[in-house]
């Protein structure tokens, strides 16, 4: 069976699986994101979470994150697992890990790839509270794209 | 025949993930305008993100039979 580095799951992610896929003799550093639910957001009190993608365009998504990756750290190796379903309180949503020759470059890598699944994966989640549900976009709180789409910089870079 | 893939708050004013264009060839553009004039509640497909064949495509870009044209509202995964 052919390991899948950029991966949309059902079933609790093993963070330990993530991590392997980066190993290298040639890595210093593995620096592992773990993205997990939050209770609380502004106040409000969430009781689970159901995220849902359209799964072929982003694990190709999730693979672009790493191309780009690897665009400015050649020696970087990345996987990035999401889950989606029912999450609760506290679930693994998403393992991000990235291993380079050193440790600086990892924890860029890292941070870029959260930030980017933020932008451009097709993935979204749907709050579910006591009085009511809300599916959430837009989180990095920018305006939402006036004209359609984000600009071209965001998608292609 | 086109395929409309229509994710999250869009799914749910139309109720279903995917529905069917009979055009030949359409733009991304005209394929909003007419699905809000089908579903006049769909308005916030304005604001979503488009891909034609899991890419993202500017409202110019053109759709054929055999495409499918997805609307991807602002993403919050992570």
């Amino acid at each position: 069976m052919t390991e899948k580095n950029f991966e949309i799951v059902q079933e609790p992610i093993k963070i330990e699986e993530v991590i392997s896929k980066v190993e290298d003799r040639n890595a210093g550093a593995i620096n592992t994101f773990i993205g997990t639910v939050r209770e609380l957001t502004k106040g409000k009190k969430t009781l689970y979470l159901k995220y849902d993608a359209y799964v072929p365009m982003a694990e190709k998504k999730l693979s672009q994150i790493g191309d780009e990756i690897q665009a400015k750290y050649p020696d970087a190796k990345v996987a990035i697992t999401h889950r989606i379903g029912e999450l609760a309180i506290s679930d693994i949503a998403v393992v991000i890990a990235v291993s380079t020759p050193h440790r600086a470059d990892s924890f860029d890598g890292s941070r870029y790839a959260i930030e980017r699944i933020k932008e451009i994966v097709p993935i979204w989640k749907k709050e579910h509270w006591e009085d009511g549900e809300k599916w959430i976009g837009d989180q990095l709180e920018k305006t939402a794209y006036p004209d359609g789409k984000p600009n071209p910089e965001e998608v292609q870079k | 025949m086109i395929r409309i893939l229509l994710f999250a708050e869009l799914e749910e004013v139309v109720g279903k993930r995917e529905i069917e264009l009979s055009d030949e060839e359409i733009s991304v553009g005209e394929i909003r305008e007419k699905l809000e004039k089908q579903y006049p509640d769909l308005h916030k497909i304005r604001s979503a993100m488009a891909a034609v064949n899991e890419e993202y495509a500017e409202n110019t870009v053109l759709a054929h039979e055999g495409d499918l044209v997805a609307f991807i509202p602002p993403v919050s995964g992570g």
